[in-house]
């Protein structure tokens, strides 16, 4: 591998991270969305501010574009609050016009300098290890520099405003009483999302922000209960979709972060279906496990309440449950074959008789 | 060019009209659909859906070779459908919320799409299929046999809307009672979102997927502002989508190949901002109007009890009184000296000699008639 793959990958990968660890809160909070509209309306940020500085290069431009972010999270507020039209419609409207307004002024008046609208969406991170940045007397792409101090800032305000931001995640009302300013945590959360976004999209460009934010998240979210856990298994998917994304771009000859999102969609299916308790397969595991299980409950009560009756030898027949209790014929086999197994019941004469633990099976279940 | 000329094109020059007809149809079709999708809060589920019509358009290209429009629209019609199927999947499957499915299905769809599309365009033919207008949309691209698809698929979609109007009606205001008389609302949910998915696929060509979703959003939005009735809405959204179309046409036909989405959802956004703002009764300005003149009747009825209830502690009720005391009386409200002058043009308040206030004889009665006012109501 040459040095500017490995870049790439570092990128990738810093990106990735980057957009994991607020991309947990959004999930939490039901705030999935806002990414898809900070995502786009940082681009205005960078327009504007770009007419003022005239620099593509300039710092101003990051902080610009963040507070873009900010000031969409704020519009949609206030369209909000009129009342006039619902939160989701707030969003639809707010941020495709902002966006629109920065389409518009890059092919009017800033197209062919470097900033093009293609890459808006598709980014450009197979250019990123050309430009580059010696800090300290190490030379690395800038785009390293960048999300590697994003990652830095997001993990030590995760890390110092944890307990806040836990809390006002899951019980807002307790946060709210406890005197820990929710709207203040809310912005510092949005402001977060915004910086995050703004750096990674000059590599990877706006979707692949919410690719990256609520994909390895809402996987995470599958495969834990615990908020750390969480955080951590979705940087760590993050980082894989990162890797395996840029691998997949380099065997097509693809776009790298179309590539990265597409292995983002590939793994949340993979933890869909496969995650060990909320997973498809272990759902359907469980529903057929807990089948079984009723079927032989309702055998062992059955065999009970006939117990010592005169009809008993003809109840305990395996042939008259199909009658009596609808089961298909190889529906009771099955049961009758896993109730020996475990002991419920045992073959006397042709007929079955409860053991000791299909009796208390069934004394359990006729308590509850 | 001038806006003369703009216009003189809009009904004679034969590429323009045909293109301003396309965006207008485009309009129309989506403002109708988009109100139904406002009303139900599925105002981001457009915008899930038009990004996800991406890879369709990329995968019948992959398959068919062909880049006729009715191919593409085909693609991302299915795309569209099998995004609603995954949110709806993923909402009830698991304890993902509907943001996060949203937002999940909306940029690994899209993500795949751009994959595909960059894939596509290592072959020469697939540069030149201009797949990458789709994003942004390109409306000068619009030739009279798309117009009339596009025509055809948003005729079907509103005599779709127009034929199970009341069963939508009910389901968008009164689920549960539709529930209740039998009517199968979980097969007219997917329906009605089903109808989205057309409004996406019509204007893939003039306003491309990354924008679409505003032209669901926005034209309905705006007629909100305007009505109460649902009938009326519907209209005036596709009066609305068809202004902003016909806009974006007219800029397209001002070449410097301008992307016509943006302009599209641009002019929509303003009809959007506009009505907010300046619709009467439910805009702004009029809520702002409204609250002001509530205010101002009832700090002019509390001076005038206040002057009165001063008034009664005197021999002469029609006693003077200074402006700082009746300040006080008000709390210190705002506007007071505002107040005395109105109320004097209204022949309601006298001044007197140092910036005392009297009650005039129909001020007593104007008074006495407020307080009975209060006191009935209280006693209700």
């Amino acid at each position: 591998m040459s040095a500017p793959q490995l870049e790439i990958q570092l990128i990738a990968a810093l990106v990735a991270v980057a957009c994991a660890l607020p991309g947990v809160f959004l999930v939490l909070r039901r705030m999935a969305m806002m990414s898809d509209a900070i995502s786009h309306t940082v681009l205005l940020g960078i327009v504007l501010l770009f007419f003022v500085v005239r620099d593509l290069e300039s710092p101003w431009l990051i902080l610009g574009a963040a507070g873009m972010g900010v000031l969409t999270v704020v519009l949609v507020e206030v369209v909000n609050n009129t009342g006039l039209v619902k939160q989701d419609a707030a969003i639809g409207l707010v941020f495709p016009a902002l966006f629109s307004l920065a389409v518009i002024l890059i092919s009017r008046f800033a197209s062919g300098v470097h900033l093009d609208t293609d890459a808006v969406l598709l980014g450009e991170l197979a250019f990123a290890p050309f430009e580059r940045l010696t800090v300290l007397g190490i030379d690395l792409p800038k785009a390293v520099w960048v999300m590697g101090g994003i990652v830095l800032i997001n993990l030590s305000l995760i890390a110092v405003f944890y307990k806040e931001l836990k809390l006002a995640t899951f019980d807002p009302a307790l946060a709210a009483a406890l005197g820990l300013a929710p709207a203040a945590l809310h912005y510092g959360l949005m402001t977060m999302v915004s910086v995050t976004a703004v750096g990674a999209f000059e590599s990877v460009g706006s979707v692949l922000v919410v690719a990256l934010m609520v994909g390895p998240a809402a996987a995470a979210r599958l495969l834990t209960d615990n908020l750390k856990r969480m955080l951590a298994l979705s940087a760590g998917l993050g980082v894989v979709s990162a890797i395996g994304g840029y691998w997949l771009a380099r065997g097509l000859d693809a776009n790298i972060a179309g590539s990265m999102a597409t292995v983002t969609g590939i793994l949340f299916v993979v933890v869909l279906v496969l995650a060990p308790e909320r997973g498809l397969v272990a759902l359907a595991q469980r529903r057929a496990r807990q089948r079984w299980e009723f079927a032989q409950a309702m055998l062992a009560i059955h065999l009970l309440n006939h117990e010592g009756r005169p009809d008993y030898d003809e109840e305990s027949k395996v042939v008259h449950l199909q009658e009596h209790l609808r089961w298909t014929p190889d529906f009771a086999a099955g049961v009758v074959a896993r109730a020996l197994e475990g002991e419920l019941v045992q073959h006397r004469n042709g007929n079955l008789e409860l053991m000791e633990a299909g009796r208390e099976l069934a004394r359990q279940r006729l308590m509850h | 060019m001038d806006f003369g000329t703009l216009f003189a094109n809009l009904f004679l020059d034969y590429t323009v009209r045909t293109i301003a007809l396309g965006t207008a149809v485009l309009g129309v079709v989506s403002g109708a659909l988009g109100s139904f999708a406002l009303l139900r809060r599925q105002s981001l589920l457009g915008d899930a859906l038009s990004h996800a019509a991406l890879p369709g358009v990329a995968l019948a290209f992959l398959f068919t070779g062909s880049k006729t429009p009715i191919t593409l629209m085909l693609g991302a019609a299915a795309a569209g459908v099998l995004a609603i199927l995954a949110i709806l999947g993923i909402t009830r499957a698991t304890r993902l919320k509907e943001d996060t499915a949203l937002a999940l299905v909306l940029s690994t769809f899209f993500g795949f799409g751009l994959m595909l599309l960059t894939y596509l365009q290592r072959n020469p033919d697939a540069r030149q299929a201009g797949l990458t207008s789709f994003l942004f949309g390109q409306a000068a691209t619009l030739l009279e046999r798309d117009v009339r698809l596009m025509a055809i698929f948003g005729g079907l979609a509103l005599l779709v809307l127009a034929l199970f109007w009341k069963e939508f009606k009910l389901l968008s205001f009164d689920r549960d009672f539709g529930d209740s008389v039998g009517l199968p609302m979980h097969r007219l949910d997917i329906l009605l979102t089903s109808l989205l998915v057309v409004a996406v696929v019509i204007g893939l060509q003039a306003v491309g997927v990354v924008l679409m979703s505003a032209m669901l959003v926005a034209p309905g939005a705006a007629a909100r502002q305007w009505t109460d009735r649902l009938d009326r809405m519907v209209l005036l959204a596709g009066v609305f989508g068809a202004l902003a179309g016909v806009a974006g046409a007219l800029a397209s036909s001002m070449g410097r190949g301008l992307s016509t989405g943006p302009i599209i959802v641009l002019a929509a956004s303003v009809i959007a901002l506009v009505s907010l703002l300046f619709a009467p009764n439910r805009g702004v300005l009029a809520a702002w109007l409204r609250r002001r003149r509530n205010q101002r009747r009832l700090l002019a009825n509390q001076v005038l009890a206040d002057l009165y209830r001063l008034g009664q502690q005197h021999a002469d009720p029609q006693t003077a009184h200074s402006r700082a005391a009746l300040r006080v009386m008000a709390f210190g409200a705002a506007g007071v000296s505002n107040t005395l002058n109105a109320l004097e043009k209204r022949g309601l308040v006298q001044a007197r000699p140092d910036d005392h206030w009297a009650l005039t004889a129909a001020g007593t009665q104007a008074a006495e008639s407020h307080l009975e006012d209060v006191a009935a109501e209280e006693d209700r």
